[in-house]
């Protein structure tokens, strides 16, 4: 859908270069989230800018539904514009005009007869559940609603490709789910490709398929956002991951539990996307003659289900224990690791 | 009672000058929004990192603007009778000063214009442009609406100069209050009829203002 390929922006200020953008290779699927994170100044926003030709690249080639954006000029870049929606952080509304009014301006732009896109209005409110604010000016919505107002407003015409540039930094917490909320509504609904810049790692774990991580203007890692979530290869991506995770478990951290609970087997249980056996643990004493006995633990949520390891104790009978966790290896995806055994 | 206070007022003439007065600064106010939101957008928009960049476009607005604005308005209208002569076929009368108001007040209009588009938010335009907006579109649909309040104030305040401007030009000869006060009032010693010309300048400014207020606050929906 998206290929990138060999994507620079440098900028020169006071004779200084700076490397934005660096050499930056990558392809997104089509009807796929695909999220973006990085610390300030890491080139976020030039990257996504670069999509849309806001911004112009130094060198490096962008295809979007096999066109090359890049070599586009004039009418033919508009036109390839109306066809990649933007939402910002600062929701960018003109506040002279009412909501009705500013989802009818890229309608507008793109010479849509009026009765059509009084129709076509309508539809994008109840699309992005605004109906009744349709003549209220953005000075009277909260910030919520008017990122509901840059959404359909991006909407409009139809576009393949939903560019979003920290479209939540600027909400609160409960107001920043309803978004991303929406946001995969419409992904599931129309299909759409979105591209999302953010800073916050919960943001890639609610709705993201694949994660990229930006540092210096390149991209350090990259892949599903389970396996980014699991096995974080770059320090950047290891913070990020402990955003949510808390810190990561190391030995000090096992050293003093396992102290504790010197009887049975410590087994840590590793929940990688699982989703069909949330009820694990119930299962496992249910089904077999052991006690266990949850010692710490931390599940999240991903787009591609749970994620997370759970520091276990398993009291019981020797043969049963063993039962129990060939079931969990053979039959579930939660991977098992024995640490500790006390006879 | 006002034979007894304004002896020498005549009701007639003071209404002709009254009149005078109202058509110079109506036709000069229209003019100069013309004139002074092309130079305002001129210099926008030619300005460094502007939509049409271009340096010596915006060293010459600029130089016009700066020019105009710093001759006094006097000598502007001595400096433009050849010019008015050509245009208006007279110098004397409302019509005759009308060159001269319109082009000592755009250029200051045109930098309060100016000033009024750099306030318009930058990610406005920008996300025009991601709509994929000619630059047509942003002028008509972006910056000029959304800089409206601000526009309708810089005339408001333009007017009122322009006004101060029409006592002027009325002065030497073209006709409205300023020429009643100065010819009919001071030179004949009639004082009474410079109080009252006075007070009807003081009048229309204060109508003026009401109004353009009136309409900036109607305009603001920010
Ligand atoms: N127009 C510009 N002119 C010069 N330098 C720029 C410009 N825009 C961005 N930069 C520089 O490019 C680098 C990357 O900036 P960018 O805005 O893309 O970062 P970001 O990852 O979006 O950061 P943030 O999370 O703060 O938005 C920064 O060093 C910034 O100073
Ligand atoms: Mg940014």
């Amino acid at each position: 859908m998206i290929s990138i390929n060999n994507l620079s922006k440098q900028f020169t200020i006071k004779k200084q270069k700076i490397k934005a953008v660096d050499q930056l290779t990558l392809d997104i699927k089509e009807g796929e989230i695909f999220g973006v994170i990085g610390y300030s100044g890491a080139g976020k926003s030039t990257f996504v800018r670069l999509l849309n030709r806001l911004e112009e690249p130094t060198t490096g080639e962008i295809k979007i539904a096999g066109k090359n954006i890049t070599a586009m000029k004039g009418k033919e870049l508009r036109l390839a514009r109306q066809e990649i929606g933007m939402i910002f952080q600062h929701f960018n509304l003109l506040w002279s005009r009412t909501v009705e009014q500013n989802i009818a301006f890229p309608l507008e732009i793109a010479g849509v007869p009026k009765t059509e896109r009084a129709k076509r209005v309508q539809e994008l409110i109840q699309l992005v559940d605004l109906s009744g604010r349709e003549n209220a000016y953005p000075s009277q919505l909260s910030g919520g609603q008017k990122q509901r107002v840059g959404i359909a407003r991006a909407l409009a015409n139809n576009p393949k490709v939903l560019l979003c540039d920290e479209a939540t930094s600027a909400l609160d917490p409960e107001t920043t789910n309803a978004i991303l909320d929406l946001l995969v509504d419409i992904n599931e609904k129309l299909g759409l490709t979105i591209i999302l810049i953010t800073h916050e790692m919960h943001v890639i774990r609610k709705i993201c398929h694949q994660v990229a991580v930006m540092e210096n203007g390149s991209i350090v890692e990259q892949g599903d956002v389970l396996d980014v979530f699991h096995r974080p290869q770059q320090a950047v991506t290891k913070k990020f991951v402990e955003q949510i995770m808390g810190l990561t478990d190391d030995e000090d951290e096992v050293e003093p539990i396992l102290a504790t609970y010197n009887q049975g087997k410590m087994i840590r249980l590793h929940f990688l996307g699982e989703t069909t056996n949330q009820a694990l643990i119930s299962q496992l004493s249910k089904q077999f003659a052991i006690e266990i006995n949850i010692v710490q633990g931390k599940i999240t949520h991903t787009k591609r289900g749970a994620y997370g390891t759970l520091f276990v104790q398993m009291l019981g009978e020797q043969a049963e224990m063993d039962a129990a966790i060939a079931y969990v290896t053979n039959e579930t995806s939660v991977e098992v690791e024995v640490i500790q055994h006390v006879e | 009672m006002w034979n007894e206070l304004f002896p020498n007022v005549k009701a007639d003439a003071l209404w002709e000058a009254t009149y005078e007065t109202f058509y110079m600064t109506i036709i000069s106010i229209a003019g100069t929004f013309i004139l002074g939101i092309l130079l305002g957008l001129l210099l926008y928009l030619t300005k460094k990192n502007g939509i049409w960049e271009n340096k010596w476009l915006h060293f010459i607005t600029a130089a016009f603007v700066n020019v105009f604005r710093a001759i006094p308005f006097i000598i502007l209208i001595f400096l433009l009778f050849p010019v008015t002569l050509i245009i208006v076929g007279t110098i004397r009368g409302p019509e005759a000063a009308l060159p001269a108001l319109i082009l000592g007040a755009a250029p200051f209009y045109g930098r309060l214009v100016e000033i009024a588009l750099t306030e318009v938010d930058k990610g406005v335009v920008e996300a025009a442009k991601a709509m994929g907006a000619k630059t047509r579109t942003i002028l008509f649909k972006v910056l000029l609406p959304e800089s409206m309040p601000a526009l309708v104030s810089g005339i408001t305040v333009t007017a009122i100069a322009l006004i101060g401007y029409t006592a002027m030009a009325g002065a030497i000869g073209a006709g409205g209050l300023g020429n009643y006060a100065y010819y009919f009032g001071f030179q004949r010693r009639d004082y009474d009829i410079v109080l009252v010309s006075t007070i009807v300048i003081v009048c229309i400014v204060f109508i003026f203002q009401f109004i353009g207020d009136m309409i900036a606050k109607k305009l603001d929906k920010r």
